[in-house]
């Protein structure tokens, strides 16, 4: 049977403000336990809750750059449950009037681009953290410093079609996130989290399925082999005829399956109202304009302008907009290499499997934009070889020393000296007698094989453009 | 009736509070005489009326982001019935 | 001299003027404490010496301030750092906050002190104090009956002297109805007007903080000290704050004073609603025009309050959990064994009852029954008080249909107790601000409240109607004998 997958998604991201959303207490992670915690948070009688602008102006700036509406009107509700890690017995969330509804964005996979539809974004706070003690002890532990820190829950239309394309989704929305500075998109860290609603239908059918509401997926690669199972797994029992049943299911990345919470989950029954401790938030529009004027250049402006810009394939574009820094680091070293498809080369390759890819590697890694340039004019003036320039690159990343020094240090200077490489060439003929008779024989490949005796000969540094000719002219 | 021993008990469930059989019942005589009298309300047309949550009309009350320290690890557990090294000990919870 | 008799400004001014010293009042009014507390039992915890030390080192920075060395009682859901804040709960019972209420802090920086905390019926959740874990306090005037609620302990210390003034709380009447059955004055401010932080909170949207005294002068020096803008409550409003004592000069001289007819209907005992007549016919007699109008939702005052109010007191009371602080059921079985007994172990039936209403009026399915209901009847209900003011500058009623009911009485129809508060409810709906002054004694003897009740934010001109009638009689004067 053929099924159509129907996937949303509800992203959790921790905004990165100093103090709580409530209450004054630090957002640092890592503290020692409830060491950020005040009387506000520890949700102590009679205290009382001050929103935090920044967490406004933070969710803002999202919504805009999701292309959301932004509600004139809105509030505050509790969503009343009981936790050890939610002290009130409530967690202050929205409900009726979230700041921001009706907005999207644009995935591109195998080089189509889709539009992902935003239902809403609202702003909330966290839990703690419950620890559970080890082996058969009775007790678990409660670390109340995450409580209070600010949450946006960005919740899709149920508009993705296949587990790459929510995968898709979660990159862009952490792009996104990163570009604005308002969350660092640390999965693992649980900075961006994410809970996924999948449900099959038969092709062609219009009316959803029963969903499933999928938990626990703490990486992009969990998120799309989780909903990869879940996908399977939903599949087998329509085909064997059964069906779904609503339900919460957890992924065991250890046993790369999910697993029904049913029975250890409560009937969902929150009794969200109208936070009386909170006032209304009215956004007008210089509010809105404010926000606007500090948006920066978003992740589809920017590949588009590198693509006409600096005519950049769009896969180079795409990749180097994926982060912030990434791009930066493109455009410094660019504005002085002048080369841009060649940068992109080198950041795409060497610098990006140096980095393994991460922001933070890259803002440490020893090579900066300047050397990185100067290395690429070297090999555009001819001083080295590309070859060579893999060494150098090597070398500036372990010692941090300029391309300069290295080349002079090593002694990597290119030989383009027509002289020297001659007597090469010829030695190189005279050795290889067999392959000589070969190439004039019509064997053209053989010609590669005589290029790279030459190289080897020159250790790497003879200007293969120089070595070709004479090779050409002698043979 | 406005309201069973059932739904009694399912909101002694979700309210956290154990009750006895003999206080389900008592609370069903008299959440159902109070609901029975609240009922009155829908003697009125509230269709075009907008709900009060409010009585003052506010809106916009913000803090800057500035943080401040917050309690002292002994203010913190000063008051807690269980407690372990810097955490509230709870019962075990999975 | 009995020096507890006194009032805010009699002890202000005999210590300014150096005829007596902090320490002597606050051991004056220890020692008042001492002689009436078994008879009413109006504290949850008294202060005692260490009061009476702390008055003795009061620094003379503040002389200034009106409250400089007067004893104040604080009712027992007002949080105080390093006492014993127990909202008369066996679940906050040794729960001590590392905080003081706004309201506290600004009484400390006055250089006011603490006599005790006083009773009152468990977070505030009543009409007679009988709620409350502690033990009822009983009725000055009658130790049969009760003092009114929830603020019953305030309202029974400062009519027996033991204490100079008192603070409370009102989310339904709790200020208003135990000053009438005590005989004092006690104010409920505009909502906003106080800052709710450190009030442990019942119904967010309704209670306000305000004064238990034993005249109208008092209460407008109370409620100057504690009034004003506090940027830890979201919901405390950013007016300026009038100089009220400076306002208070009896001229009631052309002023409209409404008489909500639905106020003094069936019901009401006769002799309050001669009370009341009495005191329209004295202000009208000063100057006042006096005109009736109608509040036409009234009825539905009673059904809206005990939606919304337990609606957020079921929230409000979910962080009773046993956790963080509190009460904690043991032995149990597992987390939820403890959540379910340690709530159902330190909650008492009353707060219980309030808690299960407001869990079911919020729950699947009846959201738009109850509680939508009863916040789009709560817009009727302030529409009434909005058009009521077009016309007119205060309201004139009756603050409760009855004088003090006896003790035991109510207490197992819970409705009944409800309906009790039938006058003053609405004014928390409105969120407008009421005061309940003296104005008579039943053939009983006991005393009768008459509220007056004002515009938003609008307090002086409360204060100066109830202080035009009180400068006309001598209700206020009269104390229980004990």
């Amino acid at each position: 049977m053929a099924y159509e997958t129907i996937i949303g998604l509800e992203v959790h991201a921790q905004l990165k403000t100093r103090a709580k959303i409530f209450c004054s207490c630090s957002t640092e992670f890592g503290g020692p336990p409830n060491g950020h915690t005040c009387p506000v948070c520890l949700g102590m009688p009679g205290v009382l809750p001050v929103l935090n602008r920044e967490v406004v102006n933070f969710v803002l700036k999202t919504g805009l750059a999701l292309h959301c509406r932004i509600n004139p009107f809105s509030r505050f509700a509790r969503k009343n449950y009981f936790y050890p890690d939610l002290p009130k017995g409530y967690q202050i969330s929205q409900y009726e009037h979230p700041l921001c509804e009706a907005g999207f964005l644009h995935i591109d996979l195998d080089g189509e681009q889709k539009r992902i539809g935003i239902t809403r974004i609202h702003m909330e706070e966290d839990a703690g953290k419950n620890i559970h003690g080890e082996g058969s002890e009775p007790f678990s532990y409660v670390d109340l410093n995450r409580t209070g820190v600010p949450l946006m829950e960005i919740v899709s239309e149920p508009d993705m079609r296949s587990p790459r394309e929510a995968a898709a989704y979660m990159r862009k929305l952490r792009t996104i996130v990163r570009y604005l500075d308002v969350c660092d998109g640390n999965m693992e860290q649980g900075s961006l989290r994410c809970d996924a609603n999948v449900s099959l239908r038969r092709v062609g059918e219009s009316a959803f399925g029963v969903r499933t509401e999928l938990k626990n997926m703490n990486s992009f690669k969990h998120v799309e082999k989780a909903l990869d199972y879940e996908v399977r797994r939903q599949a087998r029992i329509l085909d064997e005829g059964g069906s779904t049943v609503q339900e919460t299911r957890l992924w065991d990345a250890e046993r790369g399956v999910t697993v029904s919470m049913r029975g250890k989950e409560e009937a969902h029954d929150y009794r969200y109202f109208p936070d009386p401790d909170l006032v209304p938030l009215h956004v007008d529009a210089a509010w809105i304009d404010e926000i606007r004027a500090t948006l920066p250049e978003l992740p589809d402006e920017k590949m588009a302008r590198f693509m006409t810009a600096y005519g950049l394939p769009r896969y180079d574009a795409e990749v180097l907009t994926v982060s912030r820094e990434l791009s930066d680091y493109f455009e410094a070293c660019n504005s002085v290499a002048q080369a841009p498809k060649v940068v992109s080369n080198w950041i795409m390759g060497d610098l990006l499997r140096e980095c393994k890819g991460e922001d933070e590697a890259l803002a440490q890694c020893p090579v900066n934009p300047d050397m990185l340039a100067r290395m690429i004019q070297m090999i555009e003036q001819g001083t080295i070889s590309g070859k060579i320039a893999k060494t150098v690159f090597g070398e500036m990343v372990k010692t941090g020393k300029t391309p300069e020094v290295i080349v002079k240090e090593k002694n990597l200077v290119q030989v383009t000296d027509e002289g020297t490489i001659a007597e090469l060439v010829d030695r190189v003929i005279a050795d290889h007698p067999e392959q000589v008779v070969q190439y004039r024989d019509g064997k053209e490949k053989v010609f590669g094989f005589l290029v790279g005796q030459v190289m080897k000969a020159s250790r790497g540094k003879a200007n293969p453009a120089v070595v070709n000719k004479l090779l050409k002219e002698r043979l | 009736m406005k309201i069973t021993g059932k739904e009694v008990a399912y909101v002694a469930h979700l309210a956290r509070l154990a009750l006895s059989d003999e206080e389900i019942e008592q609370f069903t005589g008299q959440l159902d005489a109070i609901l029975a009298y609240v009922d009155k309300l829908n003697e009125l047309d509230t269709e075009d009326v907008e709900p009060t949550a409010h009585v003052i009309p506010m809106g916009n009350v913000v803090r800057e982001d500035a943080v401040d320290t917050g309690l002292p690890i002994e203010e913190v557990l000063a008051n807690a019935p269980g407690t372990q090294d810097r955490f509230f000990r709870v019962p075990r919870i999975i | 001299m009995d020096l507890f008799r006194w009032t805010i400004q009699e002890a202000s001014a005999a210590f300014r003027e150096g005829r007596c010293i902090p320490a002597e009042l606050m051991a004056s009014v220890n020692s008042r404490i001492e002689a009436v507390e078994d008879k009413i039992h109006a504290y949850v915890s008294v202060a005692g010496d260490a009061a009476v030390q702390q008055a003795a080192s009061l620094s003379a920075g503040n002389e200034a301030s009106p409250l400089w060395g007067v004893p104040i009682a604080l009712k027992d859901n007002l949080a105080t750092r390093g006492m014993r804040t127990t909202c008369s709960s066996k679940i906050l019972e040794s729960f001590c906050p590392p905080y003081d209420a706004t309201v506290v802090s600004r009484l400390r920086g006055a250089g006011a002190l603490f006599s005790g905390k006083t009773n009152l019926d468990e977070f505030a959740m009543g009409s007679s104090t009988e709620t409350s874990y502690k033990g009822t306090t009983r009725n000055p005037w009658d130790l049969t009956r009760i003092p009114g609620g929830s603020s019953g302990g305030s309202a029974a210390a400062v009519a027996a002297d033991a204490c100079v003034a008192a603070l409370g709380s009102d989310t339904g009447g709790s200020i208003r109805q135990p000053a009438a059955h005590c005989g004092i004055v006690g104010l409920k401010p505009t909502y906003g007007r106080v800052s709710r932080f450190g009030l442990v909170a019942f119904a967010s949207s309704l209670e306000q903080i305000g004064p238990l005294t034993k005249d109208v002068t008092d209460a407008a020096i109370l409620l100057k000290a504690i009034a004003g803008h506090d940027h830890r409550d979201s919901t405390s409003v950013n007016v300026p704050v009038p100089d009220y004592p400076s306002l208070l000069n009896g001229d009631v001289q052309d002023m409209r004073i409404g008489v909500p007819q639905e106020y003094l209907q069936v019901g009401v005992q006769r002799e309050v609603r001669e009370a009341i007549r009495n005191a329209l016919d004295l202000l009208g007699a000063a100057g006042a025009s006096i005109r009736e109008i109608s509040l036409p939702h009234t009825d539905y005052a009673v059904s809206t309050y005990y939606i919304l109010a337990t609606a957020e007191a079921s929230s409000n009371l979910a962080r009773y959990d046993g956790v963080k602080y509190g009460y904690r059921a043991e032995p149990v079985e597992d987390l939820l064994d403890m959540y379910r007994r340690s709530r159902a172990e330190g909650f008492g039936p009353e707060v219980k009852r309030r808690i299960m209403l407001g869990t079911y009026a919020l729950s699947s399915g009846y959201y738009d029954a109850y509680y939508r209901k009863a916040q789009q009847v709560r817009t009727l209900i302030m529409r009434d008080f909005e058009a009521a003011f077009d016309v007119c500058d205060v309201l004139l009623a009756p603050t409760c249909p009855t004088t003090a009911f006896r003790i035991g009485e109510k207490v197992n129809d819970p409705l009944q107790m409800y309906l009790s508060d039938i006058y003053t409810i609405s004014v928390n709906l409105a969120g407008i601000p009421g005061i309940s002054i003296p104005c008579g004694f039943d053939g009983q003897g006991l005393p009768i409240g008459l509220q007056i009740l004002g515009k938003h934010f609008d307090e002086a001109t409360v204060l100066n109607a109830a202080y035009a009638y009180e400068q006309r009689t001598d209700w206020h004067g009269q104390r229980p004998a004990l």
